[in-house]
Parts: C-alpha cells; sequence; structure tokens
C-alpha cells in the first residue's frame, strides 16, 4: 500500500493529510506555523506519520501547498492551495461547484469544474479585512480565545454593526462599542456578519453555484458559518477535516502522481 | 558588388539594443537641453502632439515616462516619499507624485537632468492629465494646452470618415490644432513650417505603419516578441522619436526583425506554451520578475492593451495624407487618440476581435492602486469577455508605481492558481480530442 501526504504551510497554521491508495485520509495533523516555516512543515508530517503509525519511506510522494509551500523542503512539488482547497472539496463533496477558504491571512473564493479544476477564483487584496485575523483581532479586543468566539457571538440579541474593513481599526471599533455599553456578544455578531458580507462579495465576483463548501480554519467558528450561510440564503457544506482541505487536496494530487507513475497513460484526474 | 544578407545575429536582439540606445540618447539631449536653459515641451503617452510640437523644434519631455523609469531603476519609493511629504496623498496618480519630486528636485532624475516645461500639451485621454498639467502651470508658469478630442459615444459606434459625427469631430480638433500652432509660435518665436511638418508627418507614418507590423508579427507561433518586456523598450522609441528620421529607421529595423523572427521560428520564450494578452499598465517596481511569474510557466505575452492605449492608438497604422497635412493631422488625433481611450475602456470587444488571430490562451487583467482611469471598468470588462468568449483570465492587482502595495508572494500565488487551471483545461482539451 502506497500512500501520499500534503502539507499545508499556512500564515497561522500548519496541516498535514495522509491519504491511501484508496484516497481514503488516514491521518491529519495541525500546528502552530510559527517563525520557523520549514521546521513546521517538517514537524506536522511528522506528527501526522506518527498518528497513523505509518513510516516515512511508505509516503511515496509528499506536495506542498499554501504559502509556505516552497519551504516543505522533503516535498516532491508544490501546488497552490487554490487548486488544492478546490480538489479537497470536491473529494469530500462532489458536488461542489463554489469554495470559500477563510483562513489566517485570506479568503478565496473559487469556483470549480466537476473535477475540482479552477475554473476562476477571487481572494482578498493586500489587507486582511474578512479573514480569519480579523476574528483574531476582535477575539484579542474582547479578551477571548478563538474557540469562545463562535458560541458567544450567537447568544446575540441586538446586534451592531461595524463599519470598518481594516483589521487594526476593528479592534478600535470593537472596544468603542464596549465604551458605549453593548454586549460582548452584539458585537462579536456583528463582526462575523461584517466577515460574512466581504467573502460573500468575493464568492459573488466568482459566480455562485451550488453546492458550496465551506474550507479553512475558520469553519470550526459556528457563528461564522451560521452568517455566512444567512448572507447567501443557502447550506454551506462542511466537515470535520475542513480545515485539513488545502493538505487534503495536495495529498489528493500526490496520490494521483503516484498512480500516474504507474500507467504510462494517465487518466484525466492525474498529474495535473 | 554583392549583398550580404544580414545574419541571425545582426538581426535578433537588434531592437532591443538600438531601442535602448536611442532611450539613452534621449535622455542626454534632455540633459543637455536643461544645462543649457532651452526649450522643451511636457506631453503626455496619449495624443503627444509629437508633429506639430517637432515642427517647432521643441524637445518633448514625457513625464509618464520618466516616472515609470524610477520605478524601474528602483528608486520610485524615495520619489513618492517626497511628493506625500510635500502634501500629495498616497491615494494620487504615482506618475505624477514621481513627477513633483523631480519637479521639486529642480528636474534631477535617474537617467539625467530634466528640461523645465515651456509649454505642456495634453488630451482628455486621461482625466489625470488636467490636473498633472495645472501642477507644471502653477510652477513653472508655462502655458498648458488641453486638446479635447471626442471619445467614442458608446461602445461599438466608432465612426469614420465621411460620417457626418467624424466630420464634425475632425474639424472641432482641426480647429484646436491650429490653435496649438499659434500657441507654439508665440513660445518660440518661430514660424510654422508646413514642409518640415511634412516631413515630420512622412516619418511617423513610416512608424505607425511598421508599429503596426510589428504588432501583428505577433501572430505567430512562437511569438516574436514579449509584448510587455520588449514591447515597452518599443514603445518609448514610439513616443520619444515618433516624427524623426530615427525613429522611422528604428521602426523598419524593428519589422524586419520580427518578421524574421516570425519566419524562423525564434520565440521570445524558448518553449512557449501559453499565449498570453495582458491588459493595463506594467508593474513597473517589479517588472523583469512579475514577467518571470508567467514565463516560468511557459507563459509569453503576445500582446497587450499597453502597447495600443501607451502609443497613443498609434499601433493602428494611420497614415497621414502628406497632400492634406492639418486635415489629416486633425484626422489622425481623432482616429488613434480616441483608440487609446477606447483600449481603457472598451478593450473587450477588441480582444473578443483578436482572441482566434493571435491564438490567445489566457487574458492577464492588471488593474492598479493609483490609476482609476485605467483601472475602473476592467471587472466589468473582463465579464463581459468572459460571456464572449470561453477563455480563462487571472485578475490581479498592483501597482505600475508603488512597491508598497505590490505582494509578490500573493501574486505568485494567484499566478500559479492560474496556469494550474489552464494546464489542467488544456489536460482535459487533449483528452477529449483523444477521445473523439
Amino acid at each position: 500500500m502506497a500512500y501520499a501526504a500534503g502539507v499545508d504551510v499556512g500564515s497561522t497554521q500548519t496541516k498535514a493529510a495522509i491519504v491511501d491508495e484508496d484516497r481514503k485520509i488516514v491521518a491529519t495533523a495541525l500546528i502552530d506555523t510559527g517563525s520557523n516555516v520549514v521546521a513546521a512543515a517538517e514537524n506536522v508530517f511528522e506528527k501526522a506519520l506518527k498518528e497513523s503509525d505509518i513510516a516515512n519511506e511508505e509516503v511515496e510522494y509528499v506536495i506542498g501547498t499554501g504559502y509556505g509551500r516552497y519551504r516543505v523542503t522533503f516535498g516532491n512539488d508544490q501546488v497552490t492551495e487554490i487548486s488544492c482547497h478546490g480538489r479537497g472539496a470536491v473529494h469530500m463533496f462532489p458536488n461542489t461547484r463554489t469554495v470559500v477558504d477563510m483562513g489566517g491571512q485570506d479568503t478565496k473564493a473559487i469556483r470549480i469544474g466537476e473535477t475540482g479544476e479552477i475554473e476562476d477564483f477571487c481572494m482578498n487584496d493586500k489587507c486582511a479585512a474578512g479573514t480569519g485575523r480579523f476574528l483574531g483581532a476582535a477575539a484579542a479586543a474582547l479578551d477571548l480565545t478563538l474557540d469562545d468566539l463562535g458560541p458567544t457571538a450567537l447568544r446575540y440579541t441586538k446586534p451592531v454593526k461595524i463599519s470598518t474593513t481594516c483589521t487594526v481599526f476593528a479592534e478600535s471599533e470593537v472596544l468603542s462599542w464596549l465604551g458605549k455599553g453593548k454586549k460582548v456578544e452584539d458585537i462579536l455578531w456583528g463582526v462575523h456578519e461584517s466577515i460574512a458580507t466581504r467573502s460573500a462579495g468575493l464568492m459573488r465576483r466568482v459566480g455562485i453555484q451550488d453546492e458550496i463548501t465551506f474550507t479553512g480554519g475558520v469553519t470550526r467558528n459556528i457563528a461564522m458559518v451560521k452568517a455566512l450561510e444567512e448572507r447567501l440564503g443557502k447550506k454551506l457544506n462542511i466537515s470535520d477535516d475542513s480545515h485539513y482541505m488545502g493538505a487534503l487536496g495536495a495529498a489528493l494530487f500526490a496520490m494521483d502522481r503516484i498512480i500516474a507513475s504507474r500507467q504510462p497513460h494517465a487518466s484525466a484526474e492525474a498529474a495535473q | 558588388m554583392t549583398t550580404e544578407t544580414p545574419s541571425t545575429c545582426d538581426i535578433v536582439g537588434r531592437g532591443n539594443r538600438d531601442g535602448a540606445q536611442l532611450f539613452r540618447d534621449w535622455f542626454t539631449e534632455l540633459g543637455e537641453t536643461a544645462e543649457k536653459g532651452e526649450q522643451s515641451a511636457y506631453v503626455f503617452v496619449m495624443g503627444s502632439m509629437n508633429e506639430i510640437l517637432k515642427t517647432f523644434d521643441l524637445p518633448v519631455v514625457f513625464p509618464e515616462i520618466n516616472s515609470l523609469q524610477t520605478a524601474v531603476r528602483r528608486v520610485a519609493g524615495d520619489f513618492l516619499s517626497e511628493a506625500e511629504d510635500y502634501g500629495y496623498s498616497p491615494d494620487i496618480c504615482g506618475y505624477v507624485k514621481a513627477d513633483v519630486s523631480v519637479q521639486l528636485r529642480g528636474g534631477e532624475h535617474p537617467m539625467g537632468r530634466i528640461p523645465k516645461p515651456s509649454i505642456a500639451v495634453l488630451t482628455n485621454a486621461c482625466n489625470t492629465y488636467v490636473k498633472w498639467a495645472e501642477i507644471w502651470e502653477r510652477m513653472h508658469g508655462c502655458p498648458m494646452f488641453t486638446l479635447d478630442v471626442p471619445g467614442t459615444r458608446q461602445a461599438g459606434t466608432q465612426s469614420w470618415p465621411g460620417d457626418q459625427d467624424f466630420e464634425n469631430d475632425r474639424r472641432y480638433v482641426q480647429k484646436q490644432i491650429s490653435e496649438l500652432i499659434t500657441l507654439c509660435e508665440q513660445v518660440t518665436g518661430k514660424k510654422f513650417d508646413i514642409d518640415k511638418f511634412r516631413e515630420i508627418l512622412r516619418h511617423a507614418n513610416t512608424m505607425s505603419v511598421g508599429w503596426r507590423r510589428v504588432i501583428e508579427a505577433n501572430k505567430a507561433r512562437p511569438a516574436p516578441f514579449n509584448a510587455l518586456t520588449d514591447g515597452t523598450i518599443f514603445l518609448g522609441v514610439a513616443n520619444g522619436f515618433r516624427g524623426t528620421r530615427e525613429g522611422a529607421d528604428y521602426f523598419n529595423d524593428l519589422v524586419e526583425e520580427m518578421e524574421y523572427k516570425a519566419t524562423n521560428g525564434i520565440g521570445a520564450l524558448a518553449e512557449e506554451i501559453y499565449r498570453l494578452v495582458f491588459i493595463g499598465v506594467p508593474c513597473y517596481p517589479i517588472f523583469r520578475r512579475f514577467n518571470e511569474l508567467f514565463s516560468e510557466w511557459g507563459g509569453s505575452f503576445i500582446n497587450s492593451t499597453y502597447l495600443w492605449f501607451a502609443s497613443g492608438g498609434t499601433n493602428l497604422g494611420f497614415e497621414y495624407d502628406l497632400a492634406k497635412p492639418l486635415e489629416s493631422m486633425a484626422e489622425g488625433t481623432l482616429i488613434n487618440v480616441r483608440d487609446a481611450m477606447d483600449s481603457m475602456f472598451h478593450q473587450d470587444r477588441m480582444l473578443v476581435d483578436m482572441v482566434d488571430d493571435y491564438a490567445v490562451d489566457g487574458v492577464v487583467y492588471h488593474p492598479i492602486k493609483s490609476c482609476r482611469t485605467v483601472s475602473t471598468g476592467l471587472a466589468d470588462s473582463r465579464g463581459y469577455f468572459a460571456a464572449k468568449k470561453d477563455i480563462p483570465s487571472l485578475f490581479v492587482e498592483s501597482d505600475m508605481m508603488d512597491s508598497r502595495v505590490i505582494s509578490e508572494a500573493q501574486m505568485k500565488n494567484r499566478v500559479d492558481a492560474f496556469f494550474e487551471g489552464l494546464a489542467s483545461r488544456k489536460q482535459k482539451a487533449a483528452i477529449a480530442g483523444k477521445e473523439n
């Protein structure tokens, strides 16, 4: 049995996924990226190997993805996380045609074809408005952990409207609402709505087509899921492994390469 | 006596080499003009009126080109900061701000000293031109002349010689050209010489016809020149040397080089895999690197709207009628400047018409933060193009001057994803071809 791995080096967290020849996930792992990107990639891969009890030699092909994809020094190739999220999403939810990936540094809207190939995509520009970082800034201002954000926000009764789109200014706006006596949950829901509005805008730019799959670290935030679904008026596909979607897509591409190397006449899916 | 045929080494690369030399010569001449305190004309790429100004022996200064050169030479940051310290907002056009710094520094520029303007001539092709020239008017007290060129009333509805609308517009432009001649006579103290003007038009004709043929040479596969990198060198000569014998000779040579390369299968890229069209203004702060992001994937820019509008629309190959020089100058100005504007605002229609001839695989839209004129509407234009042609496109935003808003890592991510999509598409098409 051969295995393939994907290592997704993001701005905040680094993820790894290992798949078998049946393209089933056999291991996932996650660590904070920190300042040493090369070490983060190595450590997360080691962690995934340990979790699955698979030897390093059994992993025949590794693809790096994410901003640090070229720092996965033990990898065989690199593929952008845009392609990887598309591939992972359509693997997990075959009817996916639109992917919204919300990570620490950027939010991407990706329109894909039947096999997950990119048809169009759009990302936030050189600004972290509407990304996980925006939520991080709000959490810091309110002295909450990231895990507390969603459940707290869902207790809202009278949501406030966050007018800024700047992550830096969001913090001061949050503090100013606190100063006016607004409740934490009402402010937080406003933050979530603000991000959902920006993300929906990105998705409209590429053209929203059903089904929509939500990927990236922010999928764990239940308030974000609700805010996005309300904004779009549609249900989103989410799985427990949505956080690993980029790494999964990379692992699937890696498995394609393994299979393609065995068959001279590769299939349509293979060898992208 | 035998006639020797030029060899490949004589021809290939000549356009870039000679273009760079002419460019240096031009700035040397401008430096001499500045040192002597002689007159010069400040003009813009979209409607330079080179033909009139050179009749009065006025050296032309293109502040847009001066500014972009600060970015290419990686000193734009200093120039932009100085203009911002002076009071200009970070959101103002980067070209304007770099030029303001040049003026504040008394003409100091990385390529030499720039003379002060004796006259500023502009068209309405860019809405910033007017405000920009007003700065010189205030700083230097020079007269500014605004040539109002009627644009296309509605996309796809251009009028042509013989149409009533066109003839009305032509007369309107011709009247303004007469006023410009009068102003030039006042500024220089020289009388307008119609024979000299006719000779300048003749050289401009050679250049226009050559420019069109050069661009069309890129229909060949592989494309003989890179529209983004090589093309920008050609543009420098097209603007600075329009109406001169050197400019005409250069473009004759360039046609020979490009048609030679096309005939002999010599491409700008060793292995051309994807043929791309570039929409917008180049990313000058990382000029070479920006192109490499595409060439690393086998992407070659085979055409660009920049070659169209930044040459003032002279890519159309319009030829002046030397028997009716002033009337024809008005006609050419109207057609060329209008086309330059259309290249910015309605380029989707031009693209739709050209993609088959040029075998285009993808289109790269490059909106820039500091130029709303050329960037506003690109998203809409892209949508129109996508509805007409099933050709993938990339939308990647940066700036033509300001490295503060350029993130190479983010740009590379988008470019790589674009090519991954193109590769997947090519592979599917190949498989579908095998199955059929």
